[in-house]
């Protein structure tokens, strides 16, 4: 290769064929830099600033009794007066959830990975795994709370079904995703099975199973609440759910916001996560990660 | 017409050893009942430049897929004289195959990527690492070994394709429509760049094209196949001697071969059509 070679090849990168230059889409995408940070930033505290003020404001106005709608300043104060009764019911519904998606997880991937390697096993597990998903959660609660041990056990039996799902259907479809081509690459180097699905077919299955995640990791939480409010009054002593029902029972609708937006931001937080794992894992090659330059 | 019978003679400019590969009434019947190759024979010599030529659906990229060893044949034999015994076990090893596409993994660095075929054997990524780099010198991208696949153009994913088959150093380099996607220019290049790795290292290759001009420049043998059922129709010797350059793509030699190649393939064509 001479130097004036190499050049020209160097010079491919930058003159690579542009996909299509979108003007909408260019304007719409906010600036980058520190700048852009920052504004990405500020510009939701501000909206949600103006918010809590117009708020107060029509509460102080109207008069508006606080077992109707408390004002900002009573929710805060709820805050921090049932802060210890909170925290603990939060405790009980993050350790469900969690606990529930880091069973769908494994369980989840482990039954795709064998669907993928037979289709017996798939035409015998996949339909009743759709029948087990498209049944509303609510609707088989009822059961589950008569056969489980205890309540606890069966509010994580619902938020497992509920979560499972999408990360099954997800995974199974980007093990079957798997480029035609690169199979019979790894068939012509006379791949194992197992190299096979462990070189290949799992990475090719990565941003399918990543996107299942998300979708599981917010399933996971409302199918938790979900089940706590089948369970009713024999979820007593249990999580963030509960003291939802506990609080509008007793007319108490500070609790009741300071419980939703604690709920709220628990799904915030979980889907941040999600969010931030699949980007961790796919910014150096998924299109999906990568920032559109044209 | 009677195509086995010229399929089955032995070129004049034939390899004078052993054939590396021959295909002797080769027929492959998909499973909707397309007939995509009725009983094709072919010698591969040792070190010859063969393209397969014809229209879409003549079975080419099949025949390749079938020497490789990807999916069985309905009826017919595949033979490695050379290689005495089991042919598969042994010739995948010795097998390179570049598809259309670069078929590149896009999680996997430039380097992940040529190092797969020797990581598939067990070969750890520092024992591979000289082989690796010596592969993606050949194709001129030693400088690339840490970029991803989506970081490269067309024609540089192609090389890094071409790295990876050449990896194993194989005996046989199968070819299927390798640079149909690519613009002329780097098409162009990437065919002189082949020629002069082929001419060093000895390699035979077979290589699927439907372009006439392609497979005159490169070939020592064009074998025409017809479609509808994929056959051999024809073959034509190259005998323009190598190296080949840029020269050779305006003389008037070149423009002969191509004439009588565009008329095979005519040929080729309007046989099918009437049957």
């Amino acid at each position: 290769m001479t130097a004036v070679e190499m050049e020209k090849r160097n010079g491919e990168i930058e003159t690579r064929p542009d996909d299509g230059d979108m003007p909408v889409d260019l304007a719409r995408r906010p600036p980058g830099g520190l700048a852009g940070r920052l504004l990405r930033f500020s510009v939701p505290v501000i909206m949600l600033f103006i918010l809590v003020v117009f708020w107060q404001i029509y509460v102080t106005v109207n008069e508006v009794p606080h077992y109707i709608l408390p004002s900002p300043g009573r929710v805060a104060q709820a805050f921090v007066e049932d802060w210890p009764i909170l925290l603990g019911a939060l405790w009980v519904t993050l350790k469900i959830t969690f606990t529930a998606l880091a069973i769908a997880l494994v369980g989840g991937v482990a039954l795709a990975i064998l669907m993928a390697q037979s289709k017996w096993i798939e035409l015998a597990l996949y339909p009743y795994a759709v029948i087990l998903q498209v049944t509303p959660i609510v609707a088989i609660a009822p059961l589950i709370l008569i056969y489980a041990p205890t309540t606890q056990s069966a509010i994580l039996i619902c938020a497992w079904i509920v979560a499972f799902f999408p990360i099954l259907s997800n995974t199974t479809q980007g093990l079957r995703s798997t480029d035609h081509n690169l199979l019979n690459l790894y068939e012509l180097y006379g791949a194992s099975r197992w190299q096979t699905l462990y070189y290949l077919q799992l990475p090719s299955a990565l941003p399918y199973f990543l996107a299942g995640l998300k979708i599981a990791g917010g399933l996971a939480l409302i199918a938790a609440v979900v089940a706590e409010f089948a369970a009713g009054t024999a979820g007593a002593g249990s999580g963030l759910a509960f003291r939802l029902l506990e609080s509008q029972y007793r007319l108490n609708i500070p609790r009741l916001f300071a419980a939703l937006v604690l709920l709220s931001l628990t799904g915030v937080v979980i889907f941040a996560c999600t969010s931030m794992v699949s980007h961790l894992l796919l910014r150096k090659w998924h299109e999906s990660a990568i920032r559109r330059e044209n | 017409m009677n195509n086995a019978a010229i399929a089955t003679a032995p070129g004049p400019q034939g390899s004078p050893h052993a054939p590396l590969v021959s295909l002797r009434g080769v027929s492959k019947t998909f499973s909707n009942g397309t007939v995509a190759l009725k009983d094709m024979s072919l010698d591969i010599g040792e070190r010859e430049f063969v393209s397969l030529l014809g229209p879409s659906g003549c079975g080419k990229s099949t025949a390749l897929r079938i020497i490789a060893g990807l999916g069985d044949t309905t009826s017919g034999t595949i033979a490695w004289p050379g290689a005495g015994g089991d042919p598969f076990g042994k010739h995948q090893r010795e097998i390179g195959f570049v598809f259309q596409e670069p078929t590149l993994m896009p999680w996997a660095t430039v380097f992940g990527n040529v190092w797969l075929p020797l990581r598939l054997k067990g070969v750890s990524k520092a024992a591979a690492r000289g082989d690796v780099m010596e592969a993606l010198a050949m194709v001129g991208l030693e400088k690339f070994a840490d970029s991803y696949p989506r970081e490269l153009s067309g024609g540089m994913k192609m090389r890094v394709s071409i790295a990876r088959a050449l990896i194993t150093r194989p005996k046989l380099l199968l070819m299927d429509e390798p640079f149909a996607a690519l613009d002329e220019i780097t098409r162009f290049k990437l065919n002189n760049d082949l020629l002069h790795l082929w001419e060093t290292f000895g390699w035979t290759v077979i290589f699927v094209t439907h372009s006439v001009f392609e497979s005159v420049y490169l070939s020592s043998r064009i074998v025409v196949m017809a479609a509808r059922p994929g056959r051999v129709f024809d073959e034509l010797s190259i005998d323009a001697p190598y190296p080949r350059e840029e020269e050779f793509r305006t003389s008037a030699t070149y423009n002969d071969y191509c004439r009588k190649t565009s008329d095979a393939l005519h040929a080729a064509m309007e046989g099918s059509g009437h049957q």
